[in-house]
């Protein structure tokens, strides 16, 4: 694996699933009266968040906290420049503090590819988003919930994604969520298409490893997973669509157009979700939505991320889980 | 009178000629010439041209000091072997009234290095809604005939007209920045395969191509002549090739950038290639330099954009667009065009030198290298090959896209009426 994981495409089907099974082996954890691991005792997180997103952040703080490693929250709330305080000295500050990663979130993409590569930090950077670029730890959760429900728990250790038919509907243009999974998910051997209207698929898409249709209902039964991301109200008043209503009747998933899916397939949502535009509440609530699956499924992921960044050799999870493992061989 | 004697120079890349300049202007070509009473130069096969002019420059005086001034930019541009350089109007304040066009060419004049010619803003504050006193500009000391809100596009269709028709009067032209300004809101980077990957906003071709159609049956509706700034794409070069096809009075300039870079260095989020109009793809690339060569785009003008060390060492949105150019155009120029066989040095010195000259209706630069004729030269050594190092620069910016890359040729001496402002590649 790369020091840094700035971008999907950073990781090889194998780098993939490593984390995927990792990930699994922290889940474990969670199940535990005692959900804490010694592994990154006296290592520091900071999680430095430009822009407001506290799912993301509580997760990261979750996992760390979970190794046992000291987190440090710094939020720079707004532009970075307009509080006359740039990503490079902000940088520096955390280096000087001794910052073993830097989980940053921040509005432009490319800004955790500056950090990585500009050499104002040594320590290892993990994008939780960045603009309209990428989110790859959402595309990792993603494809561990998508394993565990398509694959199995225990079946899908070791395998990944070969021949599952993944469809993304919605704002591809403006989501990070989207660009990841793509590229994780065709690393991991998955077929994806993106369904949207053209006007929110950006130019210079047919680039990508995977299928455009503007035809939500052609692509449903042919769908093992639907991932619906989230719209915002505001992209009508920039002539994306005309109307709320107009976008939930043509890309929205409702419970008649969910019948149409394979029996076997499963609904997922990146959240926070839009209830009544992409995703009617019959769906949100069904069995077959992962939406907070996803939330839990997402503190393990991040778990296995931040322990194969900063981890090094030693096993994760010692002792009785480790003997579990070795049961399920 | 000082006499120098340039010998065995390759006169526009010709046969080796020797140059007698006494006092400020060229005294006699030819061969064999007599070196008394003269400081020689041994030119020895490196090529003379006639002294660069740069239609498009950025000095960033007033208001920017800590990017460029006057004098630096000056210098920086006899160091690239320019005589005469276009000073943009976007300074703070704006050059938008006959008292600060007179501020930038009186610093010009001080500065000794390279004549400054200003242009003037079309309109008040470069807002795009009510014009400028253009014929105050003209008539004022700074004697100006080229117009643009460069860094804005006149984006109002009636302004737009109402500027081509207005500068008639006194022979100006109005240099357009090519940019809907809907169509770019927003943008970051050159829309296509890379903006799609990289998530950053599209700066999509055709907000350039559609101002360009617009202005170009504007001018011929109205009878006036437009100059096209930063030329970037395929799609403007088959406008404007239509447009003179048609007889339409439109020039048009491409930067050493567009003609070298791709929006596939954009990967790497290094905000040392933003800049706009945006690096484009290979396709632009090859039709830009084709255009040139065929006399599609009539010039080659730098964009000249520098910006303090801050505005570039950042996350890519926030970075401030621009690069520096003076010092590496005439390499780049080599590098894409003389080395691939697109053009002489003939040619060169048509695009870089008269045409720009006269596009700006400026007397004494762009002349032939003949007896009587204004001084003005650049000699070059096209044999030689370095690595671009910012830290060498003459402007008070480093922020060039080329840090590390090898480009050919250098300028080893320019002479500004016969006063020589670069000795042998350094600043006299």
């Amino acid at each position: 694996m790369q020091r840094h994981l700035i971008s999907a495409a950073d990781l090889t089907r194998d780098d993939a699933v490593l984390i995927l099974d990792t990930a699994e082996e922290m889940a474990r954890v969670a199940d535990r009266p005692i959900k804490k691991l010694p592994t990154l005792r006296g290592r520091t997180v900071v999680n430095l968040f430009f822009e407001d997103s506290t799912r993301t952040r509580i997760s990261f703080e979750a996992a760390a906290k979970r190794l046992s490693a000291d987190v440090i929250n710094f939020s720079a709330k707004g532009s970075s420049v307009s509080k006359g305080e740039s990503l490079k000295d902000t940088a520096l500050t955390l280096e000087a503090m001794g910052a073993d990663a830097v989980v940053i979130r921040h509005h432009a993409s490319g800004a955790p590819y500056r950090l990585a590569n500009s050499g104002w930090i040594d320590g290892a950077v993990v994008n939780a988003g960045d603009g309209t670029h990428e989110h790859p730890t959402q595309a990792l959760l993603d494809a561990f919930t998508m394993r565990r429900r398509l694959v199995g728990r225990d079946a899908g250790l070791g395998k990944d994604l070969s021949g599952r038919r993944i469809t993304i509907v919605g704002d591809v243009l403006h989501s990070r969520v989207a660009r990841s999974n793509v590229l994780l998910l065709h690393t991991l051997g998955a077929e994806v298409t993106l369904v949207a209207p053209p006007t929110l698929v950006p130019v210079g898409v047919e680039s990508w490893p995977c299928e455009v249709s503007y035809d939500l209902d052609a692509v449903l039964p042919k769908s093992d997973a639907v991932m619906m991301l989230r719209v915002q109200r505001e992209r009508m008043n920039a002539a994306f669509f005309p109307t709320e209503r107009e976008y939930a009747r043509r890309y929205g998933l409702d419970g008649d157009r969910m019948a149409k899916m394979p029996e076997h397939a499963v609904v997922m949502h990146p959240g926070p979700m839009n209830r009544g535009m992409e995703i009617t509440a019959e769906v949100a609530d069904s069995a077959r939505c992962t939406a907070v699956e996803q939330v839990a499924n997402g503190v393990s992921t991040r778990m296995a991320v931040l322990y194969l960044l900063l981890g090094g050799s030693e096993p994760a999870v010692t002792n009785n889980a480790t003997a579990r493992t070795e049961e399920n061989k | 009178m000082t006499k120098i004697l340039i010998r065995g120079a390759k006169v526009l890349g010709g046969e080796p000629q020797d140059v007698l300049i006494d006092g400020e202007t060229i005294a006699e070509v030819g061969t064999g010439l007599s070196a008394e009473g003269a400081q020689v130069i041994e030119a020895d096969g490196k090529i003379l041209l006639p002294g660069l002019v740069d239609l498009h420059t950025h000095l960033r005086e007033p208001g920017r000091e800590d990017s460029e001034t006057v004098l630096t930019g000056t210098r920086a541009a006899a160091s690239g072997g320019y005589t005469a350089v276009f000073a943009m109007a976007n300074t703070f304040p704006v050059a938008d009234t006959a008292g600060v066009v007179e501020q930038v060419w009186r610093l010009g004049k001080e500065s000794g290095y390279c004549d400054v010619q200003p242009i003037g803003a079309v309109t008040v504050g470069l807002e795009g809604k009510q014009l400028a006193e253009l014929g105050a500009m003209h008539d004022s000391a700074a004697g100006v005939t080229v117009f643009s809100d460069d860094g804005k596009c006149v984006d109002d269709a009636v302004i737009m007209r109402r500027a081509l028709e207005y500068v008639k009067a006194f022979g100006g032209v109005v240099a357009q920045h090519a940019q809907e300004p809907r169509l770019t809101e927003g943008a970051q980077m050159n829309e296509g395969v890379v903006s799609a990957e990289l998530g950053l906003g599209g700066w999509p071709a055709v907000a350039e191509e559609s101002v360009i159609a617009r202005d170009v049956l504007l001018a011929e509706h109205v009878g006036s002549r437009v100059h096209i700034c930063h030329l970037s794409t395929a799609g403007s070069v088959e406008i404007v090739r239509w447009a003179k096809s048609r007889g339409i009075d439109v020039t048009a300039e491409v930067t050493p950038h567009h003609l070298l870079l791709t929006d596939e260095l954009v990967r790497s989020y290094n905000p040392v290639y933003k800049v706009n109009p945006p690096l484009r793809t290979e396709r632009d690339v090859m039709a830009l330099r084709e255009a040139l060569a065929d006399g599609t785009i009539d010039i080659v003008a730098t964009d000249h954009a520098p910006h303090p060390h801050e505005d570039k060492d950042c996350e890519w949105a926030a970075a401030a667009m621009g690069m520096v150019g003076l010092e590496t155009a005439l390499s780049v120029v080599q590098d894409t065009m003389v080395e691939t066989g697109l053009l002489d040095w003939a040619g060169v010195a048509e695009r870089m030198s008269f045409k720009p000259a006269r596009i700006g209706s400026l007397s004494g630069h762009g002349r032939p290298i003949a007896a009587g004729e204004p001084a003005n030269l650049t000699l070059v050594d096209s044999a030689y090959r370095g690595v671009v190092d910012p830290a060498g620069f003459a402007s008070r910016s480093r922020n060039t896209p080329y840090e590390g890359r090898e480009l050919p040729g250098r300028v080893t001496h320019t002479f500004l009426r016969g006063r020589a402002t670069v000795v042998d590649g350094n600043l006299a």
